[in-house]
């Protein structure tokens, strides 16, 4: 045992002896940690929170029934717990109090499920104050914060509704205030309506279901998976799969510092077992000492890992919440498990990384000598075989892009398109030297070429980095820039009308517009409608909309038939959603069934349109139409068209004289504002791990060229001792890294455009449903140029300068040691 | 008939306790809150007419308030059943009555039946107001959930009956009609009980005199039965002692067409509380002194982790009464939030006959 703490301290000295190398290891892993595990973090921390969401109390979700629309009426509870049915109501909905968005939860503790979760205020404390008048608004600490109140503060909604006072509970999901069924019904202005009735398991005999209600409920299974689970999958793989690709540029790094590390101490070793080390304890003090470093880098990486994710977790909280209404906590909690994943992580990340050089080192015959030569040889022979692997990947990546139509295989293809590419470069690379020294002249030149294909092993892995980083860069890059502008069209050609109303009920819709049609500066009353249905088990909004020149005009139609609105005014025919057109596979002219109160509604497919972020499918028809097949449908909601100028004076004095509050009159531009953050935010994570990639490939080249430099004199030497002055090596040097580089990052530009295209025409369909236009942006482009050009040059200075300033005298030496 | 007040207060509010009304410390208190203030609710005082079928509804001024039934029945093999069918109002608040959600009453339903050799219990719960449960007094409608109490026409008001009567739970069910031949009968001074030395009191009366007949079904099988029901009225305001730990009571058919009911009143800082009613076959009533009354437990069996006192020798020395009382069913125990023994009984000695032991606070 104390041998081999004696050899470990021997192995560790290297490190004392080269601190740079040890940081590099140590950057490496912490980075490739660190992204990982932020981004586990992130993931973990939302699903949680949907379970919290879902469950609300902390059990599991019992069954429940649902209605056809978003409410019911209060009679079918009812009528359905004098059939025997054990079920307890619940109505939810949306209200702004002090700015925020807070979802509000009716429930009904006397008959709550108990399966469902306890309530522990409920039954500990008085189930009196929190039915009786003034009642109890039941919300998480975190919402308490958001709402900087205190406990006991009775609030008020933004439209003007007072709140019951505020108490504490820790379980609730953030963003959730549950009050009594009563209250909630009065604040959300939604008289004898319910959203919900959730099935206790109590048993006994029950009325089938369609003979007390009809069809007017429909029962949801307990525990199936969560619409939200559902909707943000793709969300959470994307996240999942930047932190991969994090973690794989990270080992990168790891690989050439320990590769640069054990070839450094194949003396050591040799010494060593020249001393009479068994190759066994050699062998295990290596992985001893591997472990080590692992665990040390993983803690300091899970902690980096923790900073990070607490720095991106407002905008992906912000994009869950505007994408899909998913709320999740302003904090990070972290599990054991996420500690124990993340450590075993960097462990076999390093192992990974490690492997190649550890089974050389093991295998290394105890007196054999570093070969540069030899090593370009094996070099060459290898090359070929990478190039065969990439042109697999290659090829794989076609066959999975035509065979696969799931969003892992989305994924898959860029992976093996990136891996190809990345396998690709060296062998691309070689063959550019090799073209470079064929057509050169002149020993300078020549030796140029020459050496800079020695170099490329070395400095490969750097490359392949610093491709894959730029690739993904253009790709993202260009993905987000479609996007925004695409947006902006699309946002303007959807939310065309001036005004949006959703009147408290018919009554008050029909106040509304008496009193709008006698203002001058209202130009049109545009009704609409919405109904929820589910189409092929997916869930459907049917819109109705009025034929007028508001939505002949700007609709963002995708593709249409000529007559399309004339078709779709006659009533027979529906434009239909990007997404639900994807998932159905529906095309123009062809038919879609829609299941109405009134029967089964056939439609012909009169246009394609761009729903872009809404993770349910939409379909849009003529409002009369609509009326006629959903007849006991609310008509509260229309649209107005108003004489620009007019119309904030316009919303101030509806406000007054009808009471509404945002979620029932909101203006253009407000929701407009609305829709453009969330989607600036959607990818501000992904715009945010994107450059942290890149930044983990510059340190992975700086790393590589600084382990680099110290073997690089031997070679340098000579040419200094025919005459050439530091400065001009310095300067060639540089040039050759530069080339290298630049040469890579010009691969990266159509790599990355393949990348962006994958993102937009594969993943973002697979994952979303719809697809974005493809453009290219050259000023993009040449700007990413530009960085990384910028970042080679930074990763070269450390090494020029030193090689600048490097004393003639240690320039002799090599010629002295040489071995 | 006071001590079957008190356990049903004590029932319902420790029920409702088990819910969240109460406070752990009140409950130690022995009922809940009841005991706490009663200001703001209708009082109980003497000399109140009572009009029927009104009186059948509720009366949603005072704190709390009970339908009560239980039967004996036996079907055609002349196996013997027991069903107890219960809904309790109670109000949270004083005051003015509230509509929909915000109404302040809440209700309490426990159904039962017992055989030889099965107990079988549930209970639900419901808020007033939106229709889940509720009594109506004419039509007479009680009802909580799918368990109904309802009048058949054309029904007597003074005699509450015919009345059909259904309750059912995960694994038994029953239906019944109830029909009475003598009207009901007012309790205490004209419907005015006493509950104590301290002045508790409610307003109470009951109809003994009902035959019941229908089905029974336990675990799919059923079985037409007929028999004899006993029901309960009662509201009151009133809280009630603290230091009463538990009662056991009784509610007995004599075959001579007699009823009597008789309770024991266990307290902490004195002697048992005794009193009862005897009730002729014409419908007279008679409150008994306390030292006429002698109630010994004989034998104890284990239920549910206690022991329970479920064999009686009883003795009413001014009605020359000394019997012997045998349980159906020793375990019927009510495994409800508030937990008790209840359940159907038969008696032999110097009258014979059958009638329900309740046991609280075991």
């Amino acid at each position: 045992m104390k041998q081999g703490l004696w050899i470990l301290a021997v192995l560790l000295s290297h490190w004392r002896r080269h601190p740079t190398q040890l940081a590099t290891l140590m950057v490496g892993l912490i980075s490739a940690t660190a992204l990982w595990s932020g981004v586990q973090a992130l993931n973990q921390q939302a699903r949680a929170s949907y379970d919290r969401a879902a469950a609300v109390f902390g059990g599991a979700r019992p069954a429940m029934l649902v209605g056809q629309d978003s409410t019911f009426s209060q009679k079918l509870f009812v009528d359905l717990r004098r059939a025997g049915w054990p079920v307890s109501p619940v109505l939810e909905g949306r209200v702004r109090v002090e700015g925020r968005s807070l979802r509000l939860l009716g429930i009904e503790p006397v008959t709550f499920p108990a399966e469902a979760g306890s309530i522990p205020s409920i039954r500990t404390s008085d189930l009196q104050t929190f039915i009786a008048p003034p009642g109890e608004a039941l919300v998480a600490p975190e919402t308490l914060r958001d709402l900087d109140a205190a406990e006991g503060t009775a609030l008020r909604t933004d439209g003007g509704a007072l709140l019951p006072p505020l108490k504490v509970q820790a379980q609730l999901a953030p963003g959730v205030m549950v009050l009594d069924i009563g209250m909630a019904q009065n604040i959300l202005h939604l008289p004898d309506q319910l959203s919900r009735l959730l099935i206790g398991r109590t048993r006994g005999p029950r009325a089938p279901l369609e003979a007390v209600t009809g069809d007017k409920l429909r029962y949801v299974a307990p525990d199936a998976e969560t619409d939200l689970e559902r909707l943000t999958d793709s969300f959470h793989l994307n996240l999942s799969a930047f932190g991969l690709l994090s973690f794989l540029v990270g080992l990168f790094i790891v690989n050439s510092a320990i590769g640069l590390a054990f070839e450094q101490r194949m003396p050591i070793l040799r010494t060593l077992r020249a001393c009479g080390v068994s190759s066994r304890m050699l062998n295990g003090m290596l992985l001893v000492e591997l472990l080590m470093v692992a665990l040390v880098a993983g803690l300091i990486g899970l902690v980096c890992g923790y900073l990070i994710a607490a720095a991106l977790l407002p905008d992906v909280a912000s994009s869950l919440r505007g994408l899909y209404g998913a709320r999740i906590p302003g904090e990070l909690t972290l599990t054991p498990h996420w500690w124990a994943a993340g450590l075993a992580m960097s462990a076999v990340g390093t192992l990974a990384a490690a492997a190649t050089s550890l089974l050389k080192a093991i295998r290394a015959p105890v007196l054999a000598m570093a070969q540069p030569y030899a090593r370009l040889q094996t070099q060459q022979r290898w090359l070929g075989w990478q190039g065969i692997a990439a042109l697999a990947m290659l090829v794989a990546a076609i066959a999975v892009l035509i065979g696969g139509n799931s969003l892992i295989s989305g994924f898959a293809v860029l992976a093996a398109l990136l891996l190809g590419a990345a396998l690709a470069l060296p062998v691309l690379l070689a063959c550019v030297l090799r073209i470079g020294e064929r057509s050169s002249r002149g020993p300078l030149a020549t030796w140029f070429w020459a050496d800079s294909r020695e170099q490329l092993p070395g400095l490969s892995l750097a490359l392949m980095a610093l491709l894959l980083a730029l690739a993904v860069n253009v790709g993202v890059g260009t993905m987000v820039e479609n996007f925004s502008r695409t947006f902006a069209t699309w946002l303007d050609g959807r939310l065309a009308a001036d005004v949006y109303v959703n009147a408290r009920d018919d009554a008050q819709a029909r106040d509304i517009q008496a009193s709008l049609r006698a203002r001058p500066e209202v130009t049109a009353i545009l009704p609409s409608g919405r109904a929820e249905i589910e189409i092929g088990g997916w869930p459907v909004e049917v819109l109705g909309l009025a034929d007028h020149a508001t939505y002949r005009d700007h609709w963002p139609l995708l593709e249409s038939a000529p007559d399309a609105w004339d078709e779709v005014k006659s009533g027979r025919a529906a434009l239909v959603s990007e997404q639900l057109a994807r998932r159905l596979n529906l095309r123009l002219g062809g038919r879609l069934d829609v299941s109405t109160p009134d029967g089964t509604w056939p439609l012909s497919i009169a246009a394609i349109y761009a729903d872009y972020g809404n993770p349910k499918g939409q379909i849009a028809v003529n409002i009369d139409a609509f009326t006629s097949r959903f007849p006991n449908l609310p008509r509260t909601r229309f649209g107005l068209r108003v004489t620009p100028g007019k119309i904030a004076p316009l919303v101030d004095d509806m406000r007054k004289t009808f009471h509404l509050d945002e979620s029932r009159l909101s203006d253009q531009s407000t929701l407009k504002a609305e829709s453009t953050q969330i989607f600036n935010r959607t990818f501000t994570v992904t715009a945010a791990l994107n450059t942290f990639t890149l930044g983990v490939a510059g340190v992975a080249l700086l790393t590589s060229l600084l382990t680099l430099s110290n073997s690089r004199l031997p070679y340098l030497a000579p040419l200094w001792a025919i005459g050439l002055t530091r400065r001009q090596l310095a300067g060639i040097e540089l040039l050759k890294t530069l080339s290298i580089a630049f040469f890579t990052a010009l691969l990266a530009l159509p790599l990355g455009l393949l990348v962006a295209w994958c993102l937009i025409a594969v993943v973002n369909v697979r994952a979303f449903g719809w697809r974005l236009p493809l453009h290219v942006f050259p000023l993009h482009l040449a700007e990413l140029l530009g960085v990384a050009m910028l970042a080679s040059l930074l990763a070269m200075l450390m090494p020029v300068i030193r090689l600048i300033r490097m004393p003639p005298a240690a320039l002799i030496k090599v010629f002295a040691d040489e071995r | 008939m006071s001590v079957r007040a008190r356990l049903s207060r004590r029932a319902f509010a420790t029920g409702l306790a088990a819910l969240g009304f109460g406070r752990k410390t009140a409950l130690a208190q022995g009922f809940a809150g009841l005991g706490v203030d009663t200001s703001g609710f209708a009082a109980v005082t003497p000399g109140r007419r009572f009009v029927f079928p009104a009186d059948h509804g509720p009366h949603p001024d005072y704190r709390i308030e009970w339908w009560y039934l239980t039967a004996n029945l036996s079907d055609e093999k002349k196996n013997a059943y027991g069903a107890q069918w219960t809904l309790f109002r109670q109000a949270m608040q004083p005051g003015p009555q509230r509509d929909g959600w915000a109404s302040q009453q809440i209700w309490m339903g426990h159904a039962a039946v017992t055989r030889a050799d099965t107990h079988r219990y549930s209970e639900t719960f419901a808020r007033g107001g939106v229709g889940q449960a509720g009594v109506e007094a004419e039509p007479f409608r009680a009802w909580i959930d799918s368990w109904q109490m309802r009048g058949l026409d054309p029904m007597s008001a003074i005699k509450i009956a015919p009345l059909q009567v259904n309750a059912s739970g995960a694994d038994f069910s029953y239906a019944l009609r109830l029909d009475a031949t003598r009207p009901l009968v007012l309790e205490g001074d004209a419907g005015y009980s006493v509950k104590s030395e301290r002045g508790q009191a409610s307003y109470y009366y009951s109809q003994p005199f009902f035959t019941a007949n229908g089905t029974l079904t336990i675990d799919g099988k059923s079985a037409n039965v007929r028999g004899q029901a006993w029901m309960d009225r009662e509201w009151s305001s009133q809280p009630l002692a603290s230091d009463q730990t538990g009662w056991d009571w009784f509610s007995l058919h004599l075959e001579s067409g007699e009823k009597l009911m008789l309770y024991r009143l266990r307290q902490n800082q004195s002697e048992p509380y005794l009193t009862g009613n005897w009730i002729e076959a014409d419908g007279r009533s008679v409150v008994l002194s306390a030292n006429s009354i002698a109630m010994t437990p004989t034998a104890t069996t284990e239920v549910a982790g206690r022991k329970l006192p479920t064999h009686w020798r009883i003795a009413v020395r001014d009605h020359g009464l000394a019997i012997e009382t045998v349980p159906l069913n020793p375990a019927s125990w009510m495994g409800t939030r508030f937990s008790y023994w209840e359940g159907p009984i038969s008696f032999t000695g110097t009258h014979q006959g059958v009638g329900y032991l309740e046991m609280t606070g075991y």
